[in-house]
């Protein structure tokens, strides 16, 4: 049976219902956010761990030009080594029906008659390759998709030159390719490019590798000395055309399933704690009125004999029921957003299987966090109903305290009307209040300037990339570099229309104690197809002598302009040179070093070659140069940056879309739950003097000035607040984000600025209709007498 | 019916003093009196004359500056929160001016909230019909009368079975008809049940309902007066 004081309880709720949903939403937006970001942080580690484990990825990779499989017994050698897969991997080209433009791929071995010890596959459908099979592959699962081939069916490829046809037998997953993009590329585009397995010994003879290997995967003992094995490895392979090796953690795939797992990690410290933060602030000062109004309830409850323990569990059930709604609220919507944030990582993390698990840990974390913040945004306010003595709580409360402020001194209020001073010494009584609320209000405003910053920046990464940096309409590279005279033979393809140059140097970079593996591209002087840029987006026209180099690889480097890079070359003659570093660029995507093509060819000491070329291309005649393009067996890979670009924008608009709809809802919630509960316990607290003043004759209007007056001036001061929070969480994401393979740039609208304050705004108008609303109805007599 | 031979309350040089920075308010001066149990005791005084603070420390509400109050044998100066809290519950009734009903409960309910903690309690119910609002039970506060309110307030008080019921102008906001009714309800209780009832009043005319009357002021009892003969509500003059 339900006792009298549960009966009170539930309907002290009721009365105040909408202020309980403004405060149950903010809750359960936090406890959703938790369960988004833990859960599906936890299925993701789960599974691309359990993946990794099962699928023995490797830990350690390297490429190299050529190898005699004898050189494998003396990797496995290295103390600290553990398993030693060596294989042929090759790049070719993609001729399908299905699409005008070329695609790429990647042909890699599978070993004849077992499995590989490392980058297991795992089975999709089909069967896997038997021992010796000619002219047959496994092909990865979203390449296969995307053109909605069958098992059985033949894909024709150039492959070292020679067209082939191969057939599919079976569909694959890699835990090598969890993430799988082309070179050049920033969003995994199944249809153009695609990931191959033949056996060994068919594809060692296709493209001459016949007892040799270019490619190898290591697995170390537990404890092993990874920087050692790797040392001890690029030394074996340099003398066969070894690149640098890197570890698991510098695997692409593996580095983006592992940067993706960084930010949900930091999404859901962060953005729980704004939420249940604005929640506990919201609680407390609705439960702080409640205590106030029920004053003399609670001396009667006391009189008759009630414990201030009995009195106290009272308001704490209150509290402990909104958290109870909250948190049914947020669990359900976390369960579902869960699952759909879940499917979405399935568009491009291919794992065998991602499932959304909804851990009872996670429920149990949220819970009990946002229990934890209710209660302690409460404490203070259920201890005064505690030690409220009887005697004190039935005489009526004593008149706000209210004295002449340091404005008020310094002569600011004398030009005011004296509904203005009422404002402001309201504003001044609890000024930690209305800051709070301004908090509140702000933390919005941040969301919004927060989720509107990452269209902008990605727009303007765009923008910039391709408009500025990257002009070209196709860019390939050749699989050996070509004499300089190939660049005639491209000119004279049907529909180009200009052409330039590019060679591309694999090389250890070394400064002092620091180093980096990556590449230097030579360039034209005055090329306009890819630029180099500075930091104001000005082109840089290419040194005669030395090198430019990018922000982010000087930073690796602690290099800057006028210090002397040792490059080690990787291929080729292998030569180690000192250049000088005479220029810092912006570069979004990638890091880079950049010279002059001919006088990187000088100190080379080779005649100058091209390892591949940008174009630009009359869209006329873009089929028949696809065509042509198709049936060049020298090129390797192709990017057609129309489609890199479309495709990126279209990932970026559905994602971004999601996020940006869900970020205005939950914004809307908090600042909504802050406004409309600020204005309502203002009216609570001042319905009675609010009815005094119009009993003397002040109109409506006059009033709402009055109730929102002083919220418009909270209202107005959270806006520079939450601008600042909003660009300070952007800053912060940009730092958080910025890694070797992309740098997100600070960027920022001045639209975006606007539109955010206007949906709080909105928000803000809704909570005062509502409000006012009940102003109007305000019964001038039972006010006097204090009823509420 | 009055018990001479046992005592309510017994108070011997009982003071309050309240301190509001450096200001000090006496609002008892050593106040010394016995209250046999059964007694209807009317306390007439003027604002600040102390009588609410009396009534307040002998309720267990506050506690003395110093000095004894006894109920019976017990010394409540000496007990703590809790134990106060205790004493309330099973031997105190309070009737308030403002009623203090909880407007979220029913008339019923707001009974039942008493009878919940007691130990033995009437029936909520029977409690409303000795009020003679036994039709009014599923009514909010909003919907019934003053006078209704503060009868539901006698019947919360009442439904404990309290050995004492303490009334702070039960009357003070009500009109003749009303307040005599209410009276009249606060007698009933007084003779049928032989609750000892303490009623605080400006109003001189109901002293002479009461057994016998105490006349404060300025914190400490002026004068105690014997009533021989006891008038019903109908006949006082408001």
């Amino acid at each position: 049976m339900i006792g009298a004081l549960n009966h009170k309880l539930i309907r002290d709720i009721w009365n105040i219902k909408g202020q309980m949903a403004a405060i149950i939403l903010v809750m359960a937006a936090g406890i959703a956010i938790y369960i988004i970001s833990f859960g599906v942080l936890d299925s993701l580690k789960l599974t691309r761990d359990t993946y990794y484990d099962r699928y023995q990825f490797a830990n350690v990779f390297a490429s190299l030009k050529r190898a005699p499989e004898a050189v494998k017994e003396r990797i496995s050698e290295i103390p600290g080594v553990s398993v030693v897969e060596s294989r042929v991997v090759f790049g070719i080209t993609l001729q399908m029906d299905d699409m005008n433009e070329p695609g790429t791929g990647k042909l890699i071995s599978l070993p004849d008659g077992r499995s590989p010890l490392l980058n297991n596959l795992y089975l999709r459908s089909g069967r896997m390759l038997h021992p010796n099979e000619e002219d047959t592959i496994l092909a990865d699962e979203s390449f296969f998709k995307a053109h909605h081939l069958e098992l059985g069916d033949k894909i024709s490829v150039i492959s070292n030159g020679h067209h082939r046809k191969l057939k599919i037998v079976g569909v694959v997953l890699s835990p090598e390719y969890v993430y799988s993009i082309a070179p050049g590329a920033l969003m995994p585009d199944g249809k153009r490019f695609g990931i191959f397995w033949m056996s060994r010994r068919s594809l060692e003879a296709s493209v001459n590798m016949k007892g040799a290997f270019n490619d190898i995967a290591i697995k170390t003992d537990r404890n092993a000395n990874l920087e050692l094995i790797q040392e001890r490895l690029d030394t074996i392979l340099k003398p066969y055309g070894g690149l640098i090796s890197y570890p698991r953690e510098d695997q692409i795939s593996n580095f983006f399933v592992t940067n993706e797992i960084k930010q949900l990690e930091s999404m859901g410290m962060i953005a729980p704690v704004i939420f249940l933060s604005v929640a506990a602030f919201l609680i407390n000062v609705v439960m702080s009125r409640q205590i106030a109004t029920q004053r003399e309830q609670i001396g009667m409850l006391k009189a008759v004999g009630y414990s201030d323990l009995e009195v106290s569990l009272h308001y704490l059930k209150m509290v402990l029921l909104i958290t109870g709604f909250g948190a049914i609220i947020g669990l359900s919507l976390g369960a579902w957003m869960g699952a759909g944030m879940t499917k979405m990582y399935t568009e491009f993390f291919h794992f065998p299987i991602l499932k959304y698990s909804f851990s009872l840990e996670v429920m149990i974390f949220s819970v009990f966090f946002c229990t934890v913040a209710a209660i302690a945004g409460t404490l203070l306010a259920i201890r005064r109903a505690a030690i409220l003595p009887p005697a004190e709580a039935m005489r009526p409360e004593s008149p706000a305290e209210f004295k002449v402020s340091r404005l008020e001194k310094i002569g600011v209020y004398q030009h005011l009307s004296f509904l203005s001073r009422i404002i402001l010494r309201q504003l001044e009584r609890r000024p930690v209040r209305g800051l709070l609320s301004a908090l509140g209000m702000s933390l919005a405003l941040s969301i919004l300037v927060f989720s509107f910053f990452m269209e902008d920046s990605m727009s303007y990464l765009m923008d910039v990339q391709y408009d500025e940096t990257q002009r070209e309409d196709i860019n390939f590279s050749f699989i050996e570099p070509r004499p300089f005279r190939a660049l005639e033979e491209i000119k004279a393809l049907p529909g180009v229309l200009t052409v330039e140059p590019f060679r591309s140097v694999s090389a250890l970079l070394r400064f002092q104690h620091y180093n980096k593996r990556s590449s230097i591209t030579g360039l034209i002087p005055k090329a306009d197809l890819r630029r180099v840029i500075d930091h104001n987006l000005a082109p840089v026209l290419m040194p005669q002598k030395g090198l430019l180099m990018s922000q982010k690889l000087a930073e690796i480097l602690h290099i800057g302009v006028g210090d002397i890079l040792q490059v080690e070359v990787l291929v080729d003659k292998r030569p180690t040179l000192q250049i000088p570093v005479v220029g810092i660029t912006r570069q979004f995507i990638g890091t880079g070093a950049f010279m002059d093509i001919h006088e990187l060819s000088r100190i080379l000491d080779e005649t100058p070659k091209i390892s591949g070329a940008t174009v630009k291309m009359d869209p006329n005649q873009g089929m028949a140069l696809y065509k042509k393009l198709k049936q060049i067996p020298a090129i390797m890979g192709l990017n057609i940056v129309s489609i890199l670009r479309k495709i990126f924008e279209d990932v970026m608009a559905e994602n971004l879309l999601k996020m940006v709809s869900t970020n205005i809802m939950f914004a809307s919630f908090i600042s909504f739950g802050v406004i409309y509960n600020t204005s309502r316990i203002a009216l609570s607290e001042r319905g009675r003097e609010l009815a005094s003043l119009r009993v003397l004759g002040l109109t409506r209007r006059e009033v709402a000035y009055i109730l929102f007056g002083e919220l418009g001036i909270i209202t107005l001061i959270s806006l520079p607040i939450g601008i600042w929070i909003g660009n300070a969480l952007a800053q912060g994401m940009t730092a958080s984000m910025e890694s070797e393979l992309f740098r997100i740039p600070y960027y920022i609208k001045n639209s975006t600025y606007g539109y955010a304050v206007l949906i709080v705004l909105c928000s803000t108008f809704v909570s005062f209709y509502l409000v006012w609303r009940q102003v109007d109805q305000i019964d001038l007599v039972s006010a006097q007498k204090g009823v509420e | 019916m009055i018990t001479e031979s046992k005592i309510s309350y017994k108070t011997s040089d009982l003071k309050k003093i309240y301190r509001t920075g450096e200001t000090e308010v006496h609002a008892l001066r050593g106040v010394s009196v016995e209250i046999p149990c059964g007694e209807l005791l009317v306390m007439l005084g003027p604002s600040g004359s102390g009588k609410s603070t009396f009534l307040n420390i002998i309720g267990g509400l506050d506690t003395p500056t110093s000095g004894h109050v006894y109920f019976r044998d017990r010394d409540l100066a000496s007990l703590d929160s809790h134990q106060l809290t205790l004493y309330r519950r099973e031997h105190v009734g309070f009737v308030f001016q403002a009623y203090n009903l909880v407007p979220s409960l029913t008339a019923l309910e707001n009974v039942a909230l008493v009878t919940e903690i007691s130990l033995n309690p009437m029936d909520p119910l029977s409690a409303l019909s000795a009020v003679g609002l036994k039709e009014r039970a599923h009514h909010f506060p909003s919907q019934l009368s003053g006078g209704e309110q503060q009868r539901v307030a006698i019947a919360r008080a009442l439904a404990k079975r309290p050995e004492v019921l303490l009334c702070d102008e039960p009357t003070g906001a009500l009109d003749s008809e009303t307040g005599a009714i209410v009276l009249r309800a606060l007698m009933q209780v007084n003779e049928t049940y032989g609750t000892t009832c303490i009623i605080i009043t400006h109003n001189a005319s109901i002293a002479e309902l009461a057994h016998r009357v105490m006349h404060f002021v300025d914190g400490d009892i002026n004068r105690v007066e014997v009533n021989e003969t006891r008038k019903s509500p109908e006949q006082i003059s408001w």
